[in-house]
């Protein structure tokens, strides 16, 4: 019997516990207790000791933590070699991680370290009443599909979608036990190294963070026409975004894509404008609360998805649109 | 001695069919191929031959193409090939017809590798486009102690290590990493090149090694899928579009932004 029930992988954002493990320790929540085992976190970094008082008023009851000054940079080989210890220290019966850009890199090579199985992307993982199984659900053909997964190796290893599940309420009173674990590293483990970083998001306010996105796909054209939609996210205070066809033309730098292989938002609003929405674009938005679709074809899928929609071409819906929004939000 | 490229490629169901073409068998737990549509190569993949054939267009290097799967067609299967990779090595072998299980096929492509002696550099899609798993070329990578590089958008090879621009959230990074490295692309490099008639014309002379997994030394029953597949459907989506109107279109947008409103969502 493994000692701990789940492990959540922990990600630090800035020294703190980010938004996406917390939202897996929601996740593993569930599972530890039906297991009847104690929820871990695995905390990697120079400097852990606020994000394991984060991960215990979220529902983690221990903290298995590697402190290295060498951990700081998530340097992926680095970051492998610690937490393969720390899993083999914690034994756990389920290992949980988000699919985040970090996640994306670790968690198949870590699967692949332990010699286990792993079910990416899951939008839901449980364990059933009487049962020590994890049941994975992980969208499969872009979304098209849905998959129901077991693993049948040990630890369960799973990867959670970001934003698929809401982070826990922190209760401030909770605590834990801080299981500190030797890790020997030394830089010379770090075979990829980055040279440099380029940004390139849009300014203004973050995609993910975004109350209300909105976002252009194939169907504007060109690039000009973001403009318009650069005008539009002003005057609501968006976010903005595309799809990947729009970023395949080159008309919008990469960090714009929303998708399955872009980002995932879900936003209380998404307007799309010119957008078919193929399933690989809404295994990103459809977390949203409401979608509005402008697109001049109404077979759209994007109709489908969409709570509001308009059947036109965009650029005459767009401006008048645009221009009784601005009107609005000024009354 | 030339720079030892391996791509891998998959063949996959074509991700831009119609969604009513596309039809889950669940009681069998797996995707009924379309008829009529054929099969083509992985679109990162496509990426991830284009990304060989830029560093094979400045330095001397060959590009072994490898694939593991059944009923491959060759129509799909030689087109990296026509675009001007070298080799085509296909792994076929009816015992894993029904496998999707990720750590099977890292094993089996482990084997494959090092039967063909290897790699300098290993380039593979960012994921498939069938089960969206992301995870074979990472397994590789670790199982035979490669340096790993992920979500490249340009591959460059000098002096003993890869040079890559990799997709971060933020925008990218540019990485280095010694060879062998396992390198992952994703469609941010750029449209693939189209074959050249010369091309079409070469690919059509070249025989693909086809290698079963007898030929590998592994038996089908060391290789336990590590996950199991307990369901398969399409999920239910029950959604009810009000479809905004108005005498045209500009009075559309007008009643839209109204709606809106009215919706408290503005
Ligand atoms: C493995 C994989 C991963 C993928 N990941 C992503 C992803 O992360 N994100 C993503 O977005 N896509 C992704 N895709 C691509 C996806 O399948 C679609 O090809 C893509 O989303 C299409 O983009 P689009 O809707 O802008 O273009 P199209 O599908 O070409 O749609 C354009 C739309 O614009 C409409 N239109 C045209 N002119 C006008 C006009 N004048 N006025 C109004 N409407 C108009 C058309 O009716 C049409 O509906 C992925 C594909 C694969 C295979
Ligand atoms: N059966 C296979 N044959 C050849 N290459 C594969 C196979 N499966 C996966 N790959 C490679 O690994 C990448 C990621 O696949 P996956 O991990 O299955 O999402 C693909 O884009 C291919 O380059």
């Amino acid at each position: 019997m493994a000692q701990t029930g789940v492990l959540v992988i922990g990600e630090l954002a800035d020294g703190q516990l980010s938004l996406t493990s917390k939202e897996v320790l929601a996740a593993g929540k569930p599972i530890a207790e039906q297991l009847g085992q104690p929820m871990a976190v695995a905390l990697l970094g120079a400097d852990v000791g606020g994000a394991a008082g984060e991960a215990f008023a979220c529902g983690a009851d221990v903290a298995y933590t590697a402190t290295d000054p060498l951990l700081a940079e998530n340097q992926a080989d680095l970051f492998l070699s610690a937490l393969d210890a720390l899993c083999r220290e914690a034994d756990p019966e389920v290992l949980l991680m988000g699919r985040t850009a970090i996640g994306r890199e670790v968690a198949p090579r870590l699967a692949a370290r332990l010699g286990v199985g792993l079910a990416q992307d899951c939008l839901e993982v449980s364990v059933a009443p009487g049962s020590t199984e994890l049941r994975a659900n992980r969208p499969v053909y872009g979304g098209n599909a849905m998959a129901t997964v077991s693993c049948t190796s040990s630890p369960q290893f799973a990867t959670v979608r970001p934003k698929a599940y809401e982070p826990p309420v922190p209760d401030p009173s909770r605590t834990g036990e801080i299981k500190p674990v030797q890790v020997a590293l030394d830089a010379s483990m770090a075979k990829s190294r980055v040279v440099s970083v380029v940004r390139e998001e849009a300014e203004g306010i973050k995609l993910e963070d975004a109350r209300i996105v909105v976002a252009g796909g194939r169907g504007l054209g060109g690039p000009e026409p973001f403009e318009d939609l650069e005008d539009l996210a002003k005057v609501l205070g968006a976010g903005i975004g595309a799809s990947r066809a729009a970023v395949d033309s080159g008309w919008v730098p990469a960090s714009w894509q929303i998708g399955l292989t872009g980002k995932t938002i879900t936003p209380d609003l998404y307007i799309t404008v010119a957008i078919s929405g193929a399933s690989q674009h809404i295994a990103g938005c459809s977390g949203a609360k409401v979608i509005v679709a402008i697109n001049k074809d109404a077979e759209a899928n994007i109709f489908k998805e969409a709570r509001y929609g308009v059947v036109g071409d965009w650029k005459k819906v767009l401006t008048a649109f645009t221009e009784t929004v601005r009107e609005l939000v000024k009354s | 001695m030339p720079l030892n490229i391996v791509v891998l490629a998959k063949q996959v169901i074509d991700p831009e069919i119609p969604m009513s073409a596309f039809q889950v068998d669940r009681d069998n737990r797996r995707i009924v191929t379309p008829a009529n549509i054929p099969p083509v190569v992985n679109g990162f993949d496509e990426n991830a031959v284009e990304a060989s054939l830029q560093i094979k267009d400045s330095q001397e290097a060959s590009v072994t193409v490898l694939s593991m799967g059944t009923g491959f067609s060759m129509d799909a299967m030689k087109k990296p090939l026509a675009m001007g990779a070298d080799e085509l090595v296909l792994i076929r072998d009816d015992a894993f017809v029904n496998t999707v299980d990720s750590a099977v096929t890292t094993r089996m492509l482990v084997a494959a590798l090092n039967k063909l002696g290897g790699f300098d550099l290993l380039i593979a899609g960012r994921q498939a486009s069938d089960w969206d798993n992301a995870q074979v070329p990472l397994g590789i990578a670790e199982l035979m102690g490669a340096s790993c590089v992920t979500l490249g958008k340009k591959v460059e090879v000098g002096d003993g290590k890869v040079v890559v621009e990799r997709i971060v959230p933020e925008g990218y990074e540019v990485v280095e990493a010694p060879l062998p490295a396992v390198v992952t692309v994703s469609n941010e490099l750029g449209q693939p090149r189209y074959p050249t008639l010369r091309g079409i014309m070469a690919a059509t002379r070249k025989q693909a090694t086809v290698w079963s997994a007898d030929d590998l030394g592994v038996s089908p029953s060391e290789m336990t899928p590590l996950l199991n597949l307990v369901d398969l459907f399409v999920p239910s989506t029950v959604k009810e579009c009000d479809f905004i109107e108005g005498d045209n279109e500009e009075e559309a947008g007008r009643n839209l932004a109204l709606k809106l409103r009215e919706a408290k969502l503005i």
